[in-house]
């Protein structure tokens, strides 16, 4: 925290997104202002259709704002890059490529400049043991199960060494105790590699266990950031002893709080 | 011998491309080649599969065949025998199959010559079609601005009947042969553009975004992308393309004369030999077939669905 880079790694200033639709404008963002730190953790939480995703895809660069400024590491984010990688939420994987394949695709693309090909294969390997799937290196997505999938989506980002970790509602398709194991997994990957992730999510628990900020939107249409809360549950964190925990309580209900008494009803007009 | 066939439609008609079937099904381990999905499956439930297979697979075919050949007979009964009846159509058939390759001349040649030449035409028309009509297809599906040119073209020239090609080839050309070919290519041509571009437009976002956060280059997005995204598309394009190729050949071969199987038929005709010509519409069902299995086996192994394997 010696530098401002470290404290406003990702800056969105202003930021506002109208889509053009049949019926004329439809503005799903507006007036986002939001710093994130190097090697934060920051969870978007809203209700369906409040723009999370829609302020993910302009940090991932897919698409640019109508008004307002994305900057990561103070470049003005002009389109996407593998310095910011995403993890979808559908995984997509490419289904005629192995796990392998997949992963080395993204590997090839950052790193054949300055790496040879023993270099390239060992960091495809150690992505893939990262999640735990050496054994499925040489399988295809359709042979594999979501959790795996998606542990390949992961291992496909991290292995660009990105900047920025951009989750989309990773684990939204799973279910709950393969998605508890992924969660933990992401702790511990996070942890080691030191990650700044943004990651989208509708789920209370999730949000509190893994992030280190909570940014609470608003209902759309022209949705915005209601409120940031600020998570400081000493790392590394344990489900079950968090389970009980006052403090763990506390955050937990501050943002169901919000979710289900401040912006329980899809009214809201700006 | 015909014991593999049973899964396929191809039912008994033939004996040919079955032949590497019937060992996977037979032999109980062949251990060469990489141990294939279906062998492990026919060995282990051979035993009490047998029956149905026998009632499902191998009767009704076998019914419906007979069923034909009835008909057959019947109608050459009824005719007096101007329509050949089946058993004299298979002994001519045998003599003609006995040497298919003799030369008499230009208008007199063995039947396997007359197929040959059919499929030479068909083969150079729509692998012409093929390099032209699937980059065309490529670019009309990534750009919208050619798409919106080329659409109505195609609407309006894809409906017209190939053999109404025919005359401009032959003005142009000056050939009975490149006027054939040329028929061919315009009729193969359109499934090959309609459906590479229907499947390029159809690539899923989620590839696209991929390919956009990764910043692949252009050309590793063809390879790896869009190429094996849109190639269950283009086989079926393809198969369409050979399909109907396969049906205009023999009309274009009737009009413009020469060696192959329509331009024999018309030959046959002449000659009122109409054994022949009972035979001649056999062997182009049986190519058409066989073409149209090869390329499904072709496409199968192409697609990569998420359930697949």
């Amino acid at each position: 925290m010696h530098t401002s880079l470290s404290t406003k790694y990702i800056e969105i200033q202003g930021v506002e997104q109208t889509f053009k639709t049949k019926k004329g404008p439809f503005c799903a963002l507006k007036d986002i202002d939001l710093t994130v730190a190097k090697g934060e953790f920051v969870a978007l939480i809203g209700h369906s259709g409040c723009g999370k995703s829609t302020l993910l895809n302009l940090l991932a660069g897919l698409t640019t704002p109508t008004e307002g400024t994305l900057l990561c590491a103070n470049r003005e984010i002009s389109g996407p890059g593998p310095e910011r990688a995403v993890v979808f939420q559908n995984h997509s994987l490419l289904p005629w490529l192995t796990c392998y394949e997949n992963v080395y695709l993204a590997v090839e693309r950052v790193f054949s400049k300055t790496d040879n090909k023993t270099q390239l294969k060992e960091r495809t390997d150690a992505a893939l043991t990262m999640v735990g799937l050496t054994a499925a290196a040489q399988k295809r997505p359709g042979e594999i199960s979501g959790g795996m999938k998606q542990r390949v989506g992961i291992a496909r980002a991290l292995s660009m060494q990105p900047k920025v970790l951009l989750l989309d509602e990773p684990f939204g398709a799973l279910d709950a105790l393969t998605r508890a194991k992924l969660q933990d997994e992401l702790l511990q990957i996070v942890a080691t590699t030191q990650s700044t992730v943004v990651m989208v999510t509708h789920d209370v628990d999730e949000a509190v266990l893994l992030s280190d900020k909570i940014v609470m939107m608003t209902n759309g249409p022209s949705a915005t950031i209601g409120e940031v809360l600020e998570v400081k549950l000493a790392r590394p964190r344990n489900r079950v002893a968090l389970a009980e925990s006052s403090q763990y309580l506390g955050y937990r209900k501050a943002v169901i709080d919000f979710l289900y008494t401040r912006q329980s009803h899809v009214e809201k007009t700006a | 011998m015909v014991s593999a066939v049973f899964h396929n439609p191809l039912g008994t008609a033939e004996p040919v491309i079955d032949v590497p079937a019937t060992d996977l099904a037979v032999s109980p381990t062949p251990a060469r080649r990489s141990v294939k999905k279906p062998t492990p499956a026919a060995v282990a439930s051979k035993p009490q599969l047998d029956l149905t297979w026998l009632w499902l697979g191998c009767l009704p075919p076998l019914l419906g065949l007979g069923l034909l050949v009835l008909l057959w007979e019947l109608v050459s009964m009824g005719t007096a025998a101007s329509i050949p009846s089946p058993k004299d159509t298979l002994v001519q058939a045998i003599s003609l199959f006995s040497d298919p390759f003799y030369n008499n001349g230009p208008n007199d040649q063995g039947i396997g010559w007359n197929i040959y030449s059919s499929l030479k035409r068909v083969a150079v028309g729509f692998g012409l079609a093929a390099v032209v009509g699937i980059p065309v297809g490529f670019a009309i599906g990534r750009f919208s601005f050619l798409s919106r040119m080329f659409n109505p073209l195609i609407s309006l020239l894809r409906p017209v009947s190939p053999l109404a090609w025919l005359p401009i080839g032959l003005l142009v050309f000056k050939g009975a042969n490149p006027a054939a070919i040329w028929t061919i290519f315009i009729c193969s041509i359109w499934p090959m553009i309609i459906n590479t571009a229907v499947g390029v437009q159809r690539v899923p976002q989620d590839y696209m975004n991929v390919a956009r956060v990764l910043n692949l280059s252009e050309w590793k997005i063809v390879t790896k992308i869009l190429f094996p995204a849109v190639l269950p598309y283009m086989l079926t394009g393809v198969r369409l393309a050979v399909g109907t190729a396969w049906l205009v050949i023999v009309a274009a071969e009737m009009l413009t004369g020469g060696v192959g199987i329509g331009f024999w038929v018309w030959d046959e005709w002449n000659n009122l030999n109409v054994k022949n010509i009972i035979i001649a519409i056999f062997v182009i069902g049986l190519v058409g077939l066989i073409l149209e299995y090869i390329l499904i086996k072709i496409a199968t192994a192409f697609t990569f669905e998420e359930v697949k394997n």
